[in-house]
């Protein structure tokens, strides 16, 4: 076990240089003079010449590159250009918000899909079955971007029901984490029935009703544990999808998170930022992953032995 | 469903051809006086803030939506292929530098680094194209290397070997057309989501710039309008699920098709 847990964890690391590299190397992706493009056309060659300084720009590529990645392990991810705020600190401040509408997006998809997936391998062939089918096709087709000012249109602007934009309390955070957990729930929809019906096909569900359980706990108990670890790993895999859609999310709700602050600093040409906010959302995703490699691990001992 | 897909396409690539032109309404037409009119029956789908008929653009916007797709999807599953079948036909190091590079690729969620890319070259329709391309090899070239890796212990392909056919030949001949029909159905689907990535990037402000007509943009500038003129949110946004789905539909029916495994999981 201790042995799955170090390779795993070791194969990682590679991982976090290579996305840290990439990271790095925007900042010189960008056509002619990093610091110009950043302060516009009309700055003075002394201020261009001042921030390019301010960055390091004026140093070998291997200088910079190493005392990037020695920042980023210490968190020291510079400074932002038009705030002057330490970018990790600025980047850490929105983390809540960020955290809390992917959470609750999760468990709203997850909340929605399940129940929604098990009742359409149960009743397979049924209106039901059709009904969740299209649905789960609608959600996966349906951009958030467009769906959320949808929803804002009808719960907010026609019923009055919601608030339209910002965060405080639960009534801000619905239509976002709806809007958001839309398409995770279409396709954890369709993996929740389609492994539940491989599962309901197989002996031991028969074998549980032949032993007098009921067909509800036979679902339940029995082939839905089965299905759990394919549904899982969806949600797991999908969290990227998640964390990158808080992005359009945030921007349409106003809500004051790692995304929109993603979205703003691209305006203001602010690299410091959009790289801080860009590392931070790939460190996370890459973890996330990890974490679910190794719960894996520990699920299903087979894994280990892959 | 697959031939609703089918039929979704077909009118939507014959809007993108000739839609315009049908229609007679020339999408950068302005008529300030009529801005934020709703849908009537000389302007279906209503009028935009600048007072430009929201049909024709929206029919003008299915030519770019289209164009990026096939164009993103081109260059992707050739360059991910390539990548994919010499990494699994040549396996050890070139094998294990290729899947660092795709494990590393694979740790961005796909759409963060084409916002990274846009951010730092700048908004345009190129940039869009290059940077969906950037991140879209990625999982053909996953797909095809493992495709390959079966593939080369296939008899047909030792015996080609063993008859002193060149490496480039075996791939081109016999490795590679064993992986195409899983390209193609990933190919499908792929251009439902290169048009969701493009709309997502122009509606953040990142892609496609204004006036030339997109569904993003549509949509990002129906957002100040939200109560005042809900129908410049509604006819973009609807389009994009329609063409989406239409290729979702495609893609699923070809799965379908052309793998029975995943056809007896699904039903």
């Amino acid at each position: 076990m201790l042995r799955f847990f170090a390779r795993r964890v070791g194969l990682t690391i590679p991982v976090l240089l290579g996305v840290a590299t990439l990271v790095f190397s925007l900042i010189h992706l960008i056509p002619g003079d990093p610091a110009q493009a950043m302060l516009g056309e009309s700055a003075s060659p002394q201020d261009v010449a001042e921030l390019r300084s301010r960055l390091g720009l004026d140093r070998p590529l291997l200088d910079q590159y190493i005392s990037f990645l020695g920042g980023a392990v210490r968190g020291d991810l510079g400074r932002s250009l038009r705030t002057n705020e330490d970018v990790a600190g600025a980047v850490l401040a929105r983390l809540p918000a960020t955290a809390e509408l992917a959470f609750a997006a999760m468990l709203t998809a997850v909340g929605f899909a399940v129940p929604l997936g098990i009742a359409a391998a149960v009743w397979r062939g049924t209106a039901i079955d059709y009904v969740a089918t299209t649905i789960s096709l609608l959600g996966v087709s349906i951009p958030n971007f467009w769906l959320g000012p949808l929803l804002a249109i009808v719960f907010s602007i026609q019923l009055g029901w919601l608030p339209v934009s910002g965060r405080g309390t639960w009534a801000n955070l619905v239509l976002p984490a709806v809007s958001l957990g839309a398409s995770l729930a279409a396709i954890l929809a369709r993996m929740t029935r389609a492994t539940l019906l491989e599962e309901l096909r197989e002996p031991y569900v028969a074998a549980a009703r032949a032993r007098g359980a009921s067909r509800a706990r036979a679902v339940l108990r029995h082939a839905f544990r089965n299905s759990l670890i394919p549904v899982v790993t969806i949600v797991a895999l999908q969290f990227g999808a998640v964390l990158t859609g808080t992005v359009i999310t945030e921007t349409i709700f106003a809500w004051p998170g790692i995304g929109r602050l993603l979205i703003q600093s691209i305006g203001f040409r602010d690299y410091p930022l959009v790289q801080g906010c860009i590392l931070f959302i790939a460190m996370t995703y890459v973890a996330v992953n990890l974490i679910a490699d190794l719960l894996y691990g520990f699920v299903d001992p087979r894994i280990r032995y892959d | 469903m697959t031939r609703v897909g089918a039929l979704i396409v077909f009118v939507a690539a014959l809007a993108a051809l000739a839609g315009p032109l049908l229609v007679g309404v020339d999408p950068a037409a302005q008529d300030l006086a009529q801005r934020l009119d709703g849908p009537s029956w000389a302007h279906w789908f209503g009028l935009d803030e600048l007072g430009r008929d929201i049909f024709s653009r929206v029919l003008a916007g299915a030519r770019i939506s289209l164009i990026v797709g096939v164009v993103v999807v081109s260059v992707s599953s050739a360059a991910g292929t390539l990548v994919g079948s010499v990494a699994g036909y040549f396996g050890g190091h070139v094998d294990e530098a290729i899947s660092r590079i795709i494990d590393i690729l694979l740790a961005f969620p796909g759409l963060l680094l084409a916002i990274a890319v846009v951010a730092v070259l700048g908004p345009s329709l190129t940039n869009v194209v290059f940077a969906l391309s950037l991140i879209g090899w990625v999982g053909y070239a996953r797909l095809v290397r493992g495709q390959v890796l079966r593939a080369r212990e296939f008899e047909f392909v030792q015996a080609a070997r063993a008859l002193g056919a060149t490496t480039p030949r075996i791939l081109i001949r016999h490795v590679i057309p064993t992986a195409l029909p899983a390209v193609m159905v990933q190919a499908t689907l792929g251009l439902g989501g290169a048009i969701l990535s493009e709309a997502s990037l122009s509606f953040l402000g990142l892609g496609v710039q204004p006036p030339t007509p997109s569904w993003g943009t549509m949509l990002n500038a129906g957002r100040t309008h939200l109560l005042d003129a809900p129908h410049l949110t509604i006819f973009p946004g609807l389009a994009i699920a329609v063409l989406v789905l239409g290729f979702n539909f495609l893609g699923d029916g070809l799965r379908d098709a052309l793998d029975p495994a995943t056809r007896r999981q699904a039903t």
